[in-house]
């Protein structure tokens, strides 16, 4: 039998605030244990939530961003179950009424092998405001687990999708878009090591052809797209693999450990939870006006989509290329930065991918850390605009600009990389080029293209790899056949 | 709807409240008394009115997102409870609170 | 000078005639006396008092005072006071020093009145009779068998023993109201929102509201000046402007709409209690005040309402209570869930811990439609009722009991006759509006509360009416001769 695999994300994103979502404990992150948790974080008898202006922002933003319903009203409710790193027993959620309703996201689905790329759109069913809770850590005294509520009370973006994603990559690309997106508005630092972006993965599979979505087993808490990946196609083979063997599904959360590469289903989740959520009488109903999403409106950036379609249409890029330029507000600030600094846009942008990308990924460095600026890659790209430099000279000034040195013309000066571009001295390196090779020329004129080739081959040598190729180009055909 | 011992010891266990056989068949018709009273509210015909949550018709305050708290873990933490279990220190260590192991 | 109105106290404070560590030393003495036999007390820092007696007197003396400088007041053991212990008369807590400040205790810190002491209470404030305190009962000061109603029974036995000059006390279904009329003193739950909960250990957050318990409804105003006002730590308090409560003390009665409604009048109303309360209402008719029959049809399901709300709410205000960062732990454990079941069910009262279960159970999936939702249903109805009775009259009034005091032990094992006790109050908090009791009179000898129901934020005007009622009356003044 043929399987499809039917998946949904719910990603928690911490959002970027001073404050925790309901009291002015701070939210660094790395503090000594429990020295950010106040009496809200700690629940101490008697102390009451107040809401952070800027953690409603970031939902409105998030919001706008995916054109989804903003909720004019949405309520806090509690769910209520006993952990140690939730203090009050409950956390404070949205349930019913959330702060998001439904929108979109649009992925690129990357070409897998034979399997060309292409784009998918995702609904978003929801996203809500809540809290995070706190940490267990396990080791400090034996036997015992410590509780570090520092975190408890982060203010989290919970942002659900549908199930309408059908392989392990469409997810990935699902939760690299969202990655980009949170980071893109300013909403969330997309650190995933620091756990500020977390992904839930809820996977089943069903008989390909059916409209029946299979019984669902929840992957908790994935903090890298590598694991995400692995996680999620181990999960699939498993569930394949027990239905065919005659087994079934159970509902349940498992955790993925990335040394075995294997889920497993978590022990203290397997008791059936009822939350018993109801509105927290604490908290009055957050209303969101139309003035509101406003204000916030004229915040916003230029999203990623528009953006993209402007650089395609304003500087002819490829769709391919514009994509990769809009994964993040830095790159494609970069990429304007070189064009606005007079560079030419298709040849700016196969540097920034090209040349630029390919050092900071070989360092695992953003854009931001390029010790080329903007400008003067720009200076560079003019400088081979207007003949100064050939492209391969201009790779050899780039490394010397990797390292250090800003200056692009004295580089060229101080390499010699300057090119010929005088017209009777590249005439009298071809005259003696042509004396000096009779039988290429005879070949030539036997109609051998070839042979042109190696000639202009010889030139370039014979200038040291000087002279501008165009004009040798041209003169030699001129030669050849005039 | 009538409780049953069942009942009491499935919301006791949700509400982490140990009870012994014995409370709970005296909790059974304590509570089922109580529910007896609640259920008057079931000849109620209550369709279409929207539920009170509060008493006034308000939205939520926002507080500025400027940090306002500071550092106060030994306070907090001199009033930790005692480990127990033979223990007289206090249930923390390094900063943290200390409970049994916890399994995921 | 126990006597003494908060008023007559702050002018001979004023004057230098008494001072402020001479006063709280003579309500430390009494405390001395009788708190061993009333229970009225759980917690007294003598040293701590009178370190703040000192101070208002400094305060007094540089000419900084303010209305209740220097006066002594009982403190619910419900507010969080940094650095008392803060037990909510439960076990749980019986070891919590508070590390941080209630509003109302800040409110009165800045007013420089003295913190005389913390007082019992049910346990979470759950009870009608303070007979569900880890710390025992409180006595009557009328009459030692009997109860002195709840939860706010140790701070209305301090005011009705003149144990202080002043109290406060939490209403969440009539915490203050009951404990008024049964110990003969005037108590006031403010309209819901108008007292800040920060620091208040909350039993059902959308119901619970803190208010003063005085001897008169001048001294509940005086209190009202200092508790009241606009706290940006909890997200219900309500931003308003800063009123005086004693503004409309002295307004004439004359053309005042009292609404009766036929139900406060019915069956389950004692009827020697009924009695006094008809005095009390033609008394109010001398005084030039009209009589409208008015009706409150919902008001028998305000119980059955109650009784899902509040426990439903307490259940998960009360989660935090698992031994884990303060609090009761169990002496001995297996794991953690060993640790949280043995935590809890050994730090709560039986009381508390049906009212967790009842409010687990009607939360839990499959019933939370046919309880909570539908008891926020009818929450409307009777907030609909109100609104209905406000236009035909401007405050309503009726018994704030059923009975007068009963005997300790009469209904402690039986919580549906104990919840009865709530018939009159319960209306208002689930309304959010304003209610006080006032003493009224007594039958056989034990004090009775007339109940005056106002409009949201018509507290200025109940104490005018309760005050002008207490300037031809004096029953307000009366105390059991056995303490005099």
């Amino acid at each position: 039998m043929e399987w499809e695999v039917v998946i949904g994300l719910e990603t928690h994103t911490q959002l970027q605030t001073n404050t925790k979502i309901f009291s002015g404990a701070s939210i660094k992150y790395g503090a000594e244990p429990n020295t950010q948790a106040c009496e809200v974080s700690l629940a101490l008898p008697g102390v009451l939530p107040v809401l952070n202006k800027e953690a409603v922002q970031c939902a409105i933003k998030f919001g706008l961003a995916i054109d989804a319903e903003i909720a004019p009203r949405s309520v806090f409710a509690r769910k209520n179950y006993f952990y140690p790193d939730l203090p009050k027993g409950y956390q404070i959620s949205q349930y019913e009424l959330p702060v998001v309703g439904k929108g979109a996201v649009t992925i690129q689905v990357p070409a897998v092998g034979k399997n060309p790329a292409y784009e998918k759109v995702i609904n978003i069913t929801r996203a809500h405001l809540e809290e995070d809770a706190g940490k267990s850590v396990h080791g400090a005294v034996e036997g015992m687990s410590g509780i570090d509520l520092n975190r408890a009370g982060t203010p989290l973006l919970e942002i659900v999708t549908e199930p309408d994603m059908r392989s392990a990559a469409e997810a990935v690309a699902y939760a690299k878009k969202l990655h980009e997106l949170v980071q893109w508005i300013g909403i969330c630092d997309g650190n995933m090591q620091e756990g500020s972006f977390r992904c839930d993965v809820n996977v089943s599979v069903r008989p390909k052809g059916s409209d029946k979505l299979g019984t669902r087993r929840e992957i908790k808490n994935l903090n890298s797209f590598k694991f995400m990946q692995q996680a999620i196609e181990y999960e699939t083979r498993w569930q394949i693999g027990t239905l065919e063997d005659g087994g079934t599904i159970q509902q349940a959360t498992v955790l993925f450990n990335p040394d075995t590469g294997e889920t497993r289903a978590m022990r203290s989740k397997e008791e059936a939870n009822d939350y018993r959520y109801f509105p927290d009488p604490d908290l009055l109903p957050l209303t969101i006006t139309e003035a509101d999403k406003a204000a916030v409106q004229a915040t916003m950036p230029e999203l990623a989509g528009a953006m993209k379609a402007r650089f395609e249409t304003q500087h002819g890029l490829s769709a391919y290329d514009a994509n990769a330029l809009t994964t993040s507000r830095e790159l494609a600030a970069y990429f304007t930065a070189t064009v606005d600094a007079g560079a030419e846009a298709k040849q700016a942008a196969n540097w920034v991918m090209g040349s630029i990308s390919a050092k900071l990924n070989a360092e695992n460095q953003p854009i931001s850390a390029s010790p080329v600026s903007a400008a003067n890659l720009a200076q560079l790209l003019k400088r081979i605009a207007d003949n100064t430099i050939s492209n391969n000279a201009a790779k050899q000034v780039f490394e010397v600009m990797w390292v250090g040195d800003s200056d692009v013309d004295a580089i060229i000066e101080k390499l010699g990389l300057k090119q010929v571009s005088d017209n009777g001295a590249i005439e009298a390196i071809i005259d003696e080029v042509l004396a000096a090779n009779p039988a290429m020329v005879e070949e030539f004129k036997a109609g051998k293209e070839k042979a042109f080739n190696a000639l202009v081959g010889q030139a370039m040598k014979a200038s040291k790899g000087k002279a501008n190729p165009a004009q040798v180009n041209e003169v030699l055909k001129r030669k050849l056949t005039g | 709807m009538a409780l049953s011992i069942e009942d009491i010891k499935k919301i006791a266990h949700l509400a982490r409240i140990e009870v012994s056989e014995q409370e709970a068949s005296a909790t059974l018709s304590k509570l089922s008394g109580i529910l007896g009273l609640i259920e008057q509210m079931q000849a109620v015909d209550t369709a279409g009115i929207i539920p009170m949550s509060h008493s006034q018709d308000l939205s939520q305050r926002l507080r500025d997102d400027v940090i306002s708290k500071t550092n106060q873990r030994e306070a907090f933490q001199a009033i930790a409870p005692t480990l127990n279990n033979g223990s007289n220190e206090p249930a923390v260590a390094d900063g943290l609170y200390l409970v049994p192991k916890v399994i995921e | 000078m126990i006597n003494s109105s908060l008023k007559q106290l702050g002018e001979m404070l004023q004057a230098k005639t008494i001072s402020s560590v001479e006063l709280t030393q003579s309500f430390l003495d009494r405390i001395k006396q009788y708190n061993p036999s009333i229970n009225a007390y759980i917690a007294l820092n003598e040293a701590e008092t009178l370190a703040q007696a000192k101070a208002a007197d400094a305060r007094l003396a540089n000419g900084s005072a303010a209305p209740l400088t220097g006066i002594p007041i009982a403190q619910k053991d419900i507010f969080c006071a940094k650095g008392w212990t803060t037990t909510c008369g439960s076990k749980m807590l019986a070891n919590f020093v508070a590390p941080y400040d209630a509003h109302v205790i800040s409110q009165f810190d800045a007013a420089g009145a003295v913190n005389l002491g913390k007082t019992n209470m049910d346990e979470f404030a759950m009870g009608s009779s303070n007979e569900t305190s880890y710390f025992g009962g409180v006595k009557n000061p009328w009459d030692f068998d009997r109860v002195p109603g709840g939860s706010s029974g140790g701070s209305a036995a301090a005011v009705a023993a003149r144990l202080c000059a002043a109290a406060t006390g939490t209403d969440t279904g009539g915490s203050i109201r009951q404990p008024a009329s049964l110990c003969g003193f005037t108590g006031l739950k403010p309209t819901y929102g108008v007292v800040s909960r920060y620091g208040m250990i909350a039993f059902a957050s959308s119901l619970d509201q803190a208010g003063p318990m005085a001897k008169s409804a001048e001294d509940c105003a005086l209190m009202m000046n200092v508790m009241a006002g606009f706290d940006e730590r909890d997200s219900t308090s309500l931003n308003r402007e800063k009123e005086d409560y004693t503004r409309d003390l002295n307004k004439p009665l004359q053309g005042l709409r009292i609404g009766l409604p036929k139900e406060f009048f019915a069956d389950g109303l004692d009827a020697n209690v009924g009695k006094v309360i008809e005095t009390a209402i033609a008394e109010y008719k001398k005084l030039g005040a009209e009589l409208v029959d008015i009706s409150l049809p919902n008001t028998g399901l305000s119980i059955p309402v109650y009784y899902v709300l509040a426990p439903a709410e307490a259940s998960s205000n009360l989660s935090r209570y698992d031994g884990v960062r303060y609090g009761h732990r169990a002496e001995s454990y297996t794991d953690l869930m060993d640790m949280y079941c043995k935590s809890r069910a050994e730090g709560f009262g039986a009381e508390v811990k049906r009212r967790i279960l009842i409010g687990t159970y009607v939360l839990s999936a499959g019933y939370y439609d046919a309880y909570y939702l539908k008891a926020q249903q009818i929450r409307r109805l009777i907030a609909q009722d109100f609104e209905e009775a406000f236009k035909h009259c401007d405050v309503i009034m009726g018994p704030a009991a059923p009975s007068t005091a009963f005997k300790a032990g009469e209904k402690v094992d039986d919580p549906v006759a104990m919840y009865l006790q709530d018939i009159y109050t319960i209306s208002t908090n689930l309304a959010g509006l304003p209610g006080m009791s006032v003493p009224a009179g007594f039958s056989n000898g034990l004090p009775v509360g007339l109940q005056i129901i106002g409009n949201y934020f018509d507290e200025a005007r109940m104490l005018n009416v309760a005050h002008q009622y207490q300037q031809v009356t004096d029953w307000h003044s009366r105390m059991p001769e056995e303490l005099k």
